[in-house]
């Protein structure tokens, strides 16, 4: 077998050992998609009204709370990616405590196999979540208007800032000292929802707050998901989108590996 | 002309290696042939693991020459990984899988392939004597089965170098005959093991060549026996009930009484009949009253003393054992 070969079977190998983590613990994952559930139903059922009433885009047929649903649950979506990648920060940080590592480590394994099979294990565990949240959208009255290419769209999009979160948790998990560290420090990944397009459109925050609000990633990303799947228009928010993706995971991912690898040269003993 | 050299599995000259200020290994030499077991003996801290960690490309050393399986350590990592199995101090098992997906999971890494995996995956968990808690979580798994586990897990691409580092340490006397037994069945099979282990019982037991480690610099090498005989001999030990007594006997058998204020003598002899009964009739002749005997032959204990000037600070394996 060639080098790649090698490289996709053990990626394979450590992506099945992770699935199996997952399923046999399944209360992490759990834990993690009830955050974006408790956001969805919190914001339809109990800020909905009002902050549906303050989008100005009702219309006779349709109350101000399904107006705020069709707008809230792009948002919603990116803080289930936001919440997912928490996992592997958790599950990266867990895993380099354990011996099994320094095993790998004296393994012919392919290079970068076992990150891998975090990310990619994380970014099954993230689609999974998708689902269950979108599901639990579409039950409680989201109604959204995409067609076939439009859904594809707005999946890939968010595959896309997944692999971005969750190998920038990866690198934050690999670069904590300790578990307990691991768990905190990719906390502001859920928090930066709330300061985006993702519950309130930007135009009526406060001057400063509304131009990060404007200039992070995760507003792209949503208006992109939200443009996608409700037609709300997208503008130039899809490249930016794309861009903030693809250059977070470039350069996660390399510190990611960087940090795997500078591991082995510090001695516990 | 045939020559009775045996290639070397292991050749390490001059190995160094720090820790910041602290100097861990300094000028380490060894050599292991291949198909023979090799000890590392050494107190806690002596760098036992560390020498492990850098023969098996965990960590690079800072200075020195190091051949393993044919392979250099350090521009050919990934030949040495190849040859090599290592079952390290701390469990390297998977703790949130079954005992057999842990060896499936080697055995995926290994290329074996799903057929072999899969019968090489069986042969060793009856092997290991893991065949009902196959499907068990690792949770159940008592320390013993957890060692096997680990040690057949190393096994499963069939490597002809193995490092064991304290394979036996924390083990019950059941787990670690069944562990030494596993070992010589390696050795029939013409593996080359390197061993650590702070146990001078067990390097005498299975070890064909020892060599001692203290504070990161090799002391003392050689085979057991070779070892041994660099003690002139082993001692009496006289136990007295009266100060004065031990006060008397030291004078008469001309040997320094105990600083420590214990009553206790140290005579220096090999415990034969002969030197026991002049012994004895030398004690009677001047009614020296002697309340217990004892006769100590030498072992790696006393070479540890000779080569580092102290005693070794670990208890063998049976002492730890009975606390």
């Amino acid at each position: 077998m060639s080098a790649l070969a090698y490289t996709v079977t053990d990626s394979a190998t450590m992506l099945r050992r992770n699935l199996k983590h997952q399923l046999r613990y399944p209360s992490v994952t759990v834990m993690l998609v009830a955050m974006p559930i408790v956001f969805l139903l919190l914001f339809v059922y109990v800020f909905g009204g009002q902050l549906g009433a303050g989008l100005g885009t009702h219309h006779a047929v349709h109350g101000d709370r399904t107006a705020y649903i069709t707008y809230v649950v792009p948002g919603i979506l990116i803080l289930t990616v936001a919440s997912a990648a928490l996992g592997t920060a958790l599950s990266v940080a867990t895993d380099m405590t354990e011996g099994i590592i320094d095993r790998f480590r004296t393994m012919a394994i392919a290079r970068g196999a076992v990150l891998t099979g975090h990310i990619l294990g994380s970014l099954i565990q993230t689609v999974i979540g998708l689902a269950i949240v979108l599901g639990l959208a579409l039950a409680i009255g989201y109604r959204p208007t995409a067609g076939p290419l439009g859904w594809l769209g707005a999946f890939g999009v968010l595959v896309l800032f997944s692999l971005a979160l969750i190998s920038l948790s990866a690198a934050l998990g690999l670069a904590a000292k300790s578990v307990e560290t691991a768990s905190n420090t990719p906390m502001f990944l859920t928090l930066l929802p709330l300061l985006s397009s993702g519950f309130v459109p930007t135009s009526t925050m406060p001057g400063g707050l509304r131009q990060f609000a404007e200039y992070q990633p995760y507003t792209p990303v949503t208006q992109t998901v939200r443009g996608l799947l409700t037609g709300t228009p997208t503008g130039t928010h899809v490249i930016a989108a794309i861009a903030w993706s693809l250059g977070i995971t470039a350069v996660s991912y390399l510190w990611a590996v960087r940090l795997y690898n500078r591991r082995r040269a510090a001695d516990p003993k | 002309m045939i020559t009775g050299s045996t290639t070397a599995a292991i050749v390490a000259r001059g190995v160094g290696k720090s820790f910041g200020e602290h100097r861990v290994l300094d000028q380490v030499d060894l050599s292991v042939a291949e198909g023979t077991i090799f000890s590392l003996l050494g107190p806690n801290g002596a760098g036992k693991t560390t020498m492990v960690r850098i023969l098996s490309t965990l960590i690079p050393a800072d200075a020195g020459e190091i051949r393993v399986a044919g392979h250099d350590v350090r521009a050919d990592a990934a030949g040495v990984r190849a040859a090599i199995g290592v079952t390290g101090q701390f469990s390297a098992v998977d703790n949130l899988l079954t005992g057999a997906e842990n060896l499936r999971l080697m055995a995926d890494l290994r290329h074996l392939g799903r057929r072999a995996g899969s019968r090489r995956v069986t042969e060793l968990l009856e092997r290991f004597d893991l065949s009902e808690a196959a499907d068990k979580a690792l949770a159940t798994y008592s320390g013993g089965m957890r060692r096997r586990l680990d040690l057949a897990m190393t096994l499963v691409g069939n490597p002809r170098l193995i490092f064991l580092d304290e394979p036996t340490t924390g083990l019950d006397p059941r787990s670690r005959r069944t562990m030494w037994r596993i070992i010589d069945e390696l050795i029939a099979d013409g593996v080359t093991i390197f061993l650590t282990t702070q146990y001078l019982d067990e390097a005498d037991r299975l070890a064909d060549r020892i060599a001692v480690l203290d504070d990161g610099r090799i002391v003392a090498e050689g085979t057991p026996a070779e070892l041994k005989r660099r003690i002139p001999g082993g001692h009496v030990s006289l136990q007295f009930s009266d100060p004065l007594e031990l006060q008397r006997a030291a004078a008469l058998l001309d040997v320094a009484p105990p600083q420590n204020g214990k009553l206790a003598l140290q005579v220096p002899g090999d415990g034969t009949l002969a030197s026991l009964r002049e012994l004895l009739e030398q004690l009677d002749d001047a009614s020296v009253e002697v309340e217990d005997l004892s006769i100590h032959t030498p072992d790696l204990d006393d070479v540890f003393f000779a080569v580092t000037g102290r005693s070794n600070v670990q208890p063998t394996s049976e002492e730890v054992l009975v606390r």
